[in-house]
């Protein structure tokens, strides 16, 4: 508390001085605006309108089939929605992925960038290969690994599961789509992570050092606070990525077996069924989850979180 | 582009790359315009000698237009949503669509394709086989023209059954002695969750004389012959009959089961018999055919038929010419030619005397008499719903029971004709 109030007056305190600023300076500001003022109408024009008009629509019934049809039918598309089991069973889908390929991705990520951070040989050979599955594209990627699990074709199908099809069960489909996803994002993961630890002083860690802290020591007091904002970033990325998951999930399973994302129910609700009501209605309903993960990262970890003051990118 | 305001020099340069770069990826769009002949865009799927077919219709059109064959995808679902896409986006370069005969009320309804009337709707009736031509009418209008139909037949093994049987009774019963004898039993068909699966419900019930939706397609009505459709499709299912992979089967998966002479009997499109005759030519000469198994005994089978329909975009700059070009590109000549090269069934009854069709579908009498009385499927604009819930709710057909099941149908069948529920 007493820190926000500092912080007020120190923005009244330049509030006031913002009145003395000379003639020049406020022209200065002014053009500054004004040469901002393109790219913010820009964004607000190709973010904001799409946004609203899928509110809109959210609060229609539009089907593009029934063009006759179309009234303004208040809430009852969330009410459809909401009261649907598809969505409750591709919500937990979602949130299942998110978790657990979140968390392992953490994992493993720690793990390659301490790798990364610490190689002395072949730095920038062992840096490269790591990234190589971020730099193939999702859907390629996705590609090889639905051929590599069709039985007949694949070799991991044949190797692993002989006699099954993996990608038409509910359990081993979504098990292939975490794995894809995994490997598709610790890079990511990864990159983010070397950033917090290029943070952590040289100087700091040979104190503690000095002061007879053992590895796991450093790296839990020291490493760790200091990459706190690093790690808040990577997590809040892919957790925020992981929810909107799509790409993977089509090329796999197309949905099927119970194996949709609400994303992938969007699209089928939107693209293929052409209901624009309905669709719209799914597409604000993720925004909304979007929008509180984001607030709950940023509450829960205070100002380490990106977004807080403090950390102002 | 515009060339009213003559750009200056550098300008010029910039826009010829700026030209460049929007008609690249769009080269037919962009590109033959400047002799004046109206191109005529046929979108359609994948058809190996419908290229053949389009030449001819251009040069038959005198210079009056060109048409340019624009490939779809070849998944069904994959055409749909470009065809939609574009279509929503009032998208005027496409002129001839091809749609699958369940789509063509879908785009009626949507007021994305143009009604046939006149001289042209005579000429797409004429000779038309009436089911083909039923799934290219909405509210009794005429909206597309029947290109090709298909129909499934029932194949079995000769030298393993004498009489093929005539009803599903007598079908499981069939299956059940040659599995007591220890011979090869199976029916292999298609049961996985997608379209097939309603496909073999919608003729079982047709078969029964039952109804699923009401004439005018607004109302879930599954009645008595669909309850009875749902025993059928249930016994099928648990008689231990059915290959251990029915459930998850679609088409290309049947046609290698049988293929590999793991079944007794098939129900499947004509496309296997060429295929059987080239996989496995010895087991080819032991394969007959006959038509769909019944309900009843007394009333022959209702066969679900499918194939394609040309339509007109409402957005097309050439409505005239595209017309005229659909009525090309099926007329009895060139169904001919698609049926005995690319094995697509024609939608003029007449062409089916041809002697060309005897060798290339010796199966032809059995195609035609399940043509002339089919089944088609519900015709209404949410289609898609109405099937993919359906395929939800009857998979896997083991689970079936019927009353209960019938009662889940009614109700989430009426939901999705409105258009108020969740596709899964």
């Amino acid at each position: 508390m007493t820190v926000l109030n500092e912080r007020r007056q120190v923005s009244n305190g330049r509030r006031v001085e913002r009145g003395r600023l000379s003639e020049g300076r406020r022209a200065e500001r002014r053009l500054g605006w004004l040469l901002c003022a393109p790219a913010a109408v820009v964004m607000v024009a190709v973010t904001g309108y799409p946004i609203l008009y899928s509110v809109w629509l959210s609060l229609l019934r539009y089907d593009l089939r029934f063009p006759d049809e179309q009234e303004f039918i208040g809430l009852s598309n969330y009410g459809a929605v909401l009261g649907n089991e598809f969505w409750w069973n591709a919500f937990f889908v979602t949130l299942l992925i998110t978790v657990i390929s979140v968390a392992i991705e953490f994992g493993l990520g720690l793990g390659l960038a301490l790798v990364m951070h610490r190689t002395l040989v072949g730095r920038g050979l062992v840096r490269t290969s790591a990234l190589i599955p971020y730099g193939i594209v999702t859907v390629v990627a996705a590609f090889s690994w639905r051929y590599a699990w069709t039985p007949g074709t694949g070799y991991l199908a044949n190797l692993v599961t002989p006699e099954q099809a993996p990608l038409t069960e509910r359990a081993s489909a979504l098990g292939i789509i975490i794995l894809a996803e995994i490997w598709k994002t610790t890079p990511f993961m990864a990159l983010l992570l070397m950033a917090g630890l290029a943070l952590v002083p040289e100087d700091l860690l040979k104190a503690a050092a000095v002061d007879g802290a053992g590895a796991v020591a450093r790296f839990r007091k020291v490493m760790l606070p200091v990459m706190k904002p690093a790690i808040l970033v990577a997590l809040l990325f892919r957790t925020l990525d992981a929810y909107r998951i799509f790409d993977n999930i089509f090329v796999l399973t197309a949905g099927a077996n119970e194996t949709s994302s609400v994303s992938m129910l969007t699209y089928n609700n939107l693209i293929r069924g052409l209901n624009l009501g309905i669709g719209s209605t799914m597409s604000v309903l993720i925004f909304i989850t979007v929008a509180i993960i984001a607030f709950v990262f940023v509450k829960l970890f205070g100002t380490a979180a990106p977004g807080a003051d403090q950390e102002r990118r | 582009m515009d060339t009213r305001s003559r750009p200056p020099r550098r300008g010029r340069v910039a826009a010829a790359v700026a030209a460049l770069a929007v008609c690249l990826p769009l080269a037919a769009a962009c590109g033959g315009e400047g002799d004046g002949v109206p191109v005529i865009n046929l979108y359609y799927a994948p058809e190996e000698n419908l290229q053949e077919v389009v030449d001819e219709c251009t040069a038959a059109a005198d210079g009056r237009y060109r048409i340019e064959y624009q490939l779809l995808p070849r998944g069904a679902d994959d055409q749909r949503v470009q065809l939609v896409r574009r279509l929503a986006a009032e998208d005027s370069q496409m002129d001839i669509l091809g749609l699958d005969v369940t789509w063509t009320q879908e785009f009626a309804s949507a007021e994305w394709i143009q009604e046939w009337t006149g001289e042209q709707q005579e000429q797409a009736e004429q000779g038309t086989l009436a089911g083909p031509l039923e799934s290219a009418r909405y509210q009794d209008r005429l909206y597309a023209a029947p290109k090709n139909t298909n129909v499934q037949l029932l194949w079995y093994r000769a030298d393993l059954v004498d009489q093929p049987p005539r009803t599903w009774d007598e079908l499981i019963e069939a299956a059940q002695r040659l599995r007591e004898q220890g011979e090869v039993y199976q029916i292999i068909t298609m049961g996985a969750q997608y379209e097939g699966l309603v496909v073999l419900y919608n003729t079982i019930t047709a078969s029964a004389g039952g109804q699923i939706l009401d004439e005018g397609g607004t109302e879930a009505v599954f009645d008595q012959g669909a309850v009875r459709a749902l025993e059928i499709l249930n016994r099928l299912a648990t008689s231990g009959v059915t290959s251990p992979s029915f459930s998850n089967a679609i088409e290309d998966d049947a046609r290698l089961e049988f293929q590999s002479g793991a079944g007794a009997f098939q129900l499947n499109w004509p496309f296997v018999y060429p295929a059987l005759q080239e996989g496995a030519p010895d087991l080819a000469e032991n394969v007959g055919w006959a038509r769909y198994p019944a309900v009843d005994a007394g009333s022959p089978s209702r066969v679900t038929i499918g194939g394609y329909n040309l339509a007109v975009s409402a957005y097309s700059r050439y409505p005239e010419q595209a017309f005229e070009a659909a009525l090309c590109l099926r007329n009895p000549e060139h169904q001919l030619f698609s049926a005995v090269n690319d094995g697509v069934p024609p939608t003029i009854e007449s062409v089916y005397d041809e002697p060309e069709m005897a060798e290339a579908y010796p199966m032809r009498e059995v195609i035609l008499a399940e043509l002339r009385d089919p089944a088609t499927r519900p015709g209404t604009p949410a289609y898609q719903n109405v099937s993919t819930v359906m395929s939800a709710i009857l998979s896997p057909p083991s689970d079936i029971d019927p009353e209960r099941t019938a009662q889940r149908l009614r109700d989430e069948v009426q939901d999705a004709l409105e258009s108020r529920g969740v596709l899964p």
